[in-house]
């Protein structure tokens, strides 16, 4: 089968919102769109070796059934959503029963969760049948995918280049037409920077307004589930239907979703008058920063002035020491998170070597070794220091009183305008391999990023562009207060539609084609 | 308090391994220990940056006392707990010995 259906129609480049009037209309049946995404990731996916590898785990039997069973609803004229039907990508750090659940390590190799995450849960109750689990830095550990113990996701525009991460699964999925619509997590930025580097969309929403529930923590103050889209309008759809208070998260807040659809189907008119938009001037540019990416920056900024919206720029003094603060308080977090790993109740399990009846902790210390990658184990003994005795109050307490200042930032800032903007990531897409083994130079591509985490409040990364330099993707930054998601989607869907009727199509259309493997599409 | 930024030692950095559960080769031990001092160096600029008098924010959106209904909801079976498990026995977790090693 090829992912063309008799028709004509290539299914695979359609957006969500279009498959579901498809759905809806009788033109396609689930079962068909599932096998067109499952087809093209036969063809492109590949290994870790070769190809987009943006699969860990593919469950094509599962999806197929589920697709049954919505074109079973939907002809018994009782379809359980909008989206019913429409096939979605899972991170695999999301909980799936019947799905392994590995998030990008060896600790958890082959380990089947025995409860679905909320969302999961509710992405089945809507009908959308899951292909499968995505590529990750290993617990959501990195901005490169590399670090995943089962070899790196490869960015579609550019198999040599890394897919962002921690997301770089997700994003790459979507970005390779494997899959329309994936969820993400952003501890740091592991939606939005992964979806500026690949040309897709993605959003972190308001701390809490996504339940955590299953999604296996990496920094509990931070971690928040998004999704992961090739338009900003299927981002709203999906965030609405994966959005609201969950009993069983107890970070969960309790407000209502905004009304995002309704958000992005405003901003997509493409109207910003009135809009007051500025400009964070700590993330300007200056060393580090791609003259491309700034480039395309400002174009998407003039765009929003020519439709009306009234620039200007803010200062938030305090964020450039946000990334200090970031890797101070998530070690913390995440060394104490990461002790669950212990080899006792479910994960790896490794003997030590040479060692007759080992003890308990001499069993846990060699599986810890074992099972967890060099980044892993740098961040665990980082938050070990910054969390010990004597250096509690000059690490972990000072970047705990930096975060407020940067919330403070952001408030003064939001009392000026009604969002905030800057490039996503200062670069494109960069070299696998490039920054593997300099943890700081990978670090420093996360801070556009990592401010929204820090302070609670919601974002989106817009497609902006190629860089002149490279020709690779470089994406736009739409960050609003805590719980004025709604925003995001109506200047994000604005500055979509307002560069897409400067190119005279989507950016995505430009996307390379990928090489077919041989012998994958029969 | 440090005045200046301490540098990790490799001696530090296997004493924190070992706090964390974490058997770390010589040659881990060698690759790591540079990068850690480099990063902890780095993240230190933050030290008098936010004077005594701001508040500590450990969460984003300000929360207190969330409770839930106390009501009874079907939790896991021992099956589905112990489905994970590297050993198990009797409907419980089967562990290596507990008792022995010195401290």
């Amino acid at each position: 089968m090829s992912s063309t259906s008799t028709t004509g129609t290539d299914w695979t480049r359609r957006s969500a919102a279009e498959l579901a009037d498809a759905l809806a209309a009788g033109e396609v049946t689930s079962v068909e769109l599932t096998q067109a995404h499952l087809d093209r990731i036969a063809a492109v996916d590949g290994d870790a070796d070769a190809g987009v590898h943006a699969f860990l785990h593919v469950d094509a039997e599962g999806a197929l059934e589920q697709a049954r069973a919505s074109d079973a609803r939907r002809a018994a004229g009782e379809p359980a959503s909008y989206l019913d039907g429409v096939p979605i990508a899972v991170k695999d750090v999301m909980t799936t029963t019947g799905l392994p659940t590995t998030c990008g390590s060896k600790m958890l190799e082959g380990w089947v969760p025995p409860y679905d995450s909320t969302v999961v849960a509710k992405l089945k109750a809507a009908g959308l049948p899951i292909l499968g689990k995505t590529n990750m830095d290993e617990f959501a550990m990195g901005s490169s995918t590399e670090h995943s113990a089962y070899g790196p996701t490869r960015n579609p525009w550019d198999l040599t280049r890394i897919p962002g991460g921690s997301g770089g699964g997700s994003a790459a999925a979507v970005a390779a037409f494997e899959a329309p619509l994936a969820i993400g997590t952003d501890t740091g930025g592991s939606i939005r920077q992964p979806g500026a580097v690949t040309g897709t969309v993605g959003v972190k929403p308001t701390y809490g307004g996504v339940s955590r529930h299953g999604l296996v923590a990496l920094a509990n103050s931070l971690d928040q589930a998004g999704p992961v889209t090739r338009t900003v309008l299927d981002s709203a759809l999906l965030h609405e239907l994966i959005g609201g208070h969950d009993p069983l998260d107890s970070t969960s807040i309790s407000e209502a979703v905004p009304a995002l659809v309704d958000a992005a189907r405003q901003g997509a008119s493409g109207d910003v008058s009135g809009l007051r938009v500025g400009v964070i001037t700590e993330l300007r540019g200056g060393e580090g920063w791609q003259p491309g990416v700034l480039a395309r920056f400002d174009e998407a900024l003039e765009a929003l002035v020519a439709a009306g919206a009234e620039v200007v720029e803010v200062s938030c003094p305090n964020i450039v020491h946000a990334i200090a603060a970031y890797y101070l308080i998530l070690p913390a977090e995440c060394s104490s998170n990461l002790a669950k790993f212990d080899a006792m109740r479910y994960g790896l399990r490794v003997l030590p070597e040479g060692v007759e009846s080992p003890s308990a902790e001499a069993v846990m210390r060699a599986s810890r070794d074992a099972g967890f990658g060099d980044e892993v184990k740098r961040r665990i003994i980082l938050g070990t220091y910054a969390l010990s005795s004597g250096y509690y109050d000059a690490y972990y307490g000072q970047a705990q009183k930096l975060r407020t200042l940067i919330s403070r930032d952001f408030t003064a800032a939001f009392e000026q305008v009604d969002v905030l903007v800057s490039p996503t990531a200062p670069t494109t897409a960069f070299a696998l391999g490039e920054k593997l083994d300099d943890p700081l130079a990978m670090y420093a591509g996360d801070l556009a990023t990592i401010p929204a985490n820090l302070a609670g409040i919601p974002g989106i990364s817009v497609p902006a562009g190629l860089a002149d330099e490279d020709g690779l993707p470089v994406g736009f930054q739409v960050l609003a207060p805590a719980l004025a998601d709604d925003r995001v989607y109506r200047v994000g869907a604005a500055v979509e539609a307002l560069l897409e009727k400067k190119w005279g199509h989507a950016l995505w259309a430009q996307a390379p084609e990928l090489t077919t493997r041989q012998g994958a599409d029969a | 308090m440090p005045d200046t930024p301490p540098v990790l030692t490799r001696d530090q950095v296997a004493h924190l391994a070992d706090l964390a559960r974490i058997d770390l080769s010589d040659d881990e031990l060698d690759h790591l220990a540079p990068q850690l001092s480099v990063i902890l160096e780095s993240v230190a600029a933050i030290q008098g940056v936010a004077g005594d008098d701001v508040p500590p924010t450990s969460h984003p959106i300000p929360m207190t006392n969330v409770f839930r209904e106390d009501v009874v909801r079907p939790g896991l079976t021992a099956e589905q707990a112990l489905s994970g498990a590297p050993a198990a026995e009797q409907q419980r977790f089967s562990v290596p010995r507990i008792l022995g090693d010195e401290q």
